[in-house]
């Protein structure tokens, strides 16, 4: 396999053909945000958090499914970047529900973490307070669309790890939402294992256990990692 | 010296915010000094929003004709106005209502379907405001000078807020101890 060798933010890396910018990053010790982007499943650049900048290149490309190319040069956190971040998160927090004070997530989000690192204090964008809905037809878990992103970590981990493929995306553009089984209640998808692990991928509160209340959301990436390793790696511990 | 005039204005939240500002305690000693609390809930009797307001810390979202009414008078008569905790900033809980879409099938919620007894919509005009279609976050309707997101923003948030501007600093708005929501 061939070697490419590309800058990113003025540091010199050499990685694999075939790699991410967001893994060179990573080989840098370069930190791109990311949100949609979990260890273990497939990328799909769903939020945007990564973009970045190539030289030569006239649009803002995402690190996690673009491929490297030799003598690439990457840009990670210039102003312009810094700022379509911030819009980016700033949209999300916009397009759905995201109550905070009564979230099973709170102090434990990956939204939330980002707003943060994005420096964002308020939402330039006029929320929409679209009209969603809460399953709770499962008999361990709930999902409550009001809080979801949208980044397809569920999608993912369902399909990738636990092959149930459960989860997929319905609809599209604004009206998009996560459809369990053949758009049925999610109690009633015979597919679903109840294995938890959307619960545990998922960012924000929009998958949580039944009786957790606000701020008392726990995840589990471990097993996640731990599934994964096994797999690929052949490591049998934890 | 010229004390800073402080005002507090509560509108569509659930008062925790200015809970939270008493949380302050002994500091607040400390502030007398420099501020002159000129309307606040909890701070002062004053019924009419004065002139020439310093500082003002705007706490809820804005509901209803009310809140509307405050908010107008209290930009055109404030230097820097502060959004204070999420329901300003962001409208929060009380814009849950949002979802149902418009102040009549609330209300009709609220007073109708809900009743258990003589079910009927309030109507008052003149004296219980009209609710506004939406909840509104402050920057939605006035231009707000600082956003202090937190549900609510503990008082070393909101020291740390407030503490620069009397030095007539401004204050670092970024990092989890600042501007977590929730």
């Amino acid at each position: 396999m061939s070697v490419k060798t590309l800058t990113i933010d003025n540091t010199p890396v050499a990685i694999a053909e075939g790699a991410t910018i967001l893994e060179a990053a990573q080989e840098a010790g370069v930190s791109i945000p990311t949100l949609c982007h979990l260890d273990g499943v497939s990328d799909v650049g769903a939020c945007r958090l990564c973009l970045v900048e190539v030289e030569n290149i006239n649009k803002l490309l995402p690190a996690c499914v673009t491929q490297v190319t030799e003598e690439m040069v990457v840009h990670t956190n210039s102003p312009k970047l810094q700022e379509y971040r911030r819009m980016a998160v700033e949209l999300i927090f916009a397009e759905g529900n995201h109550v905070c004070a009564i979230c099973v997530a709170n102090g434990n989000c990956e939204l939330q973490d980002a707003a943060i690192q994005v420096g964002m204090s308020h939402t330039r964008f006029p929320y929409r307070f679209p009209d969603r809905h809460v399953d709770v037809s499962h008999s361990q878990f709930g999902i409550d669309h009001n809080r979801c992103i949208l980044c397809t970590r569920c999608v993912r981990v369902c399909d990738e790890i636990e092959g149930a493929h459960v989860w997929d995306v319905a609809q599209r553009g604004e009206n998009c939402y996560i459809a369990s089984g053949l758009s049925q209640p999610w109690g009633e998808v015979d597919a679903c294992t109840s294995c938890g692990k959307c619960v545990d991928a998922c960012p924000t509160g929009a998958i949580f256990r039944k009786g957790t209340t606000s701020a008392e959301k726990e995840r589990d990436r471990g097993k996640l990692e731990f599934v994964v390793n096994a797999r690929e790696k052949r490591e049998w511990t934890r | 010296m010229n004390k800073i005039k402080l005002a507090t204005v509560w509108l569509a939240g659930c008062s925790g915010c200015h809970m939270s500002f008493l949380d302050m305690d002994e500091w607040l000693i400390e502030l007398a000094k420099y501020v002159e609390v000129v309307y606040s809930p909890v701070g002062c009797d004053l019924k009419e929003y004065p002139e020439n307001v310093d500082v003002c810390l705007v706490e809820g979202g804005v509901a209803n004709q009310d809140n509307l009414e405050l908010i107008y008078e209290v930009r055109a008569k404030t230097k820097t106005l502060i959004s204070f905790g999420d329901c300003a900033v962001t409208a929060n809980v009380p814009a849950m209502r949002n979802m149902l879409g418009g102040s009549e099938p609330v209300l009709k919620r609220g007073y109708l379907e809900l009743a258990n007894e003589t079910p009927q919509l309030p109507n008052e005009p003149g004296i219980v405001p009209e609710l506004l279609d939406r909840v509104l976050p402050v920057h939605e309707v006035v231009t707000v000078d600082i956003f202090m997101p937190g549900c609510p923003p503990d008082a070393a948030r909101i020291r740390a807020t407030i503490e620069p501007l009397l030095k007539g600093e401004q204050p670092k708005m970024e990092g989890r101890e600042m501007i977590k929501f929730g």
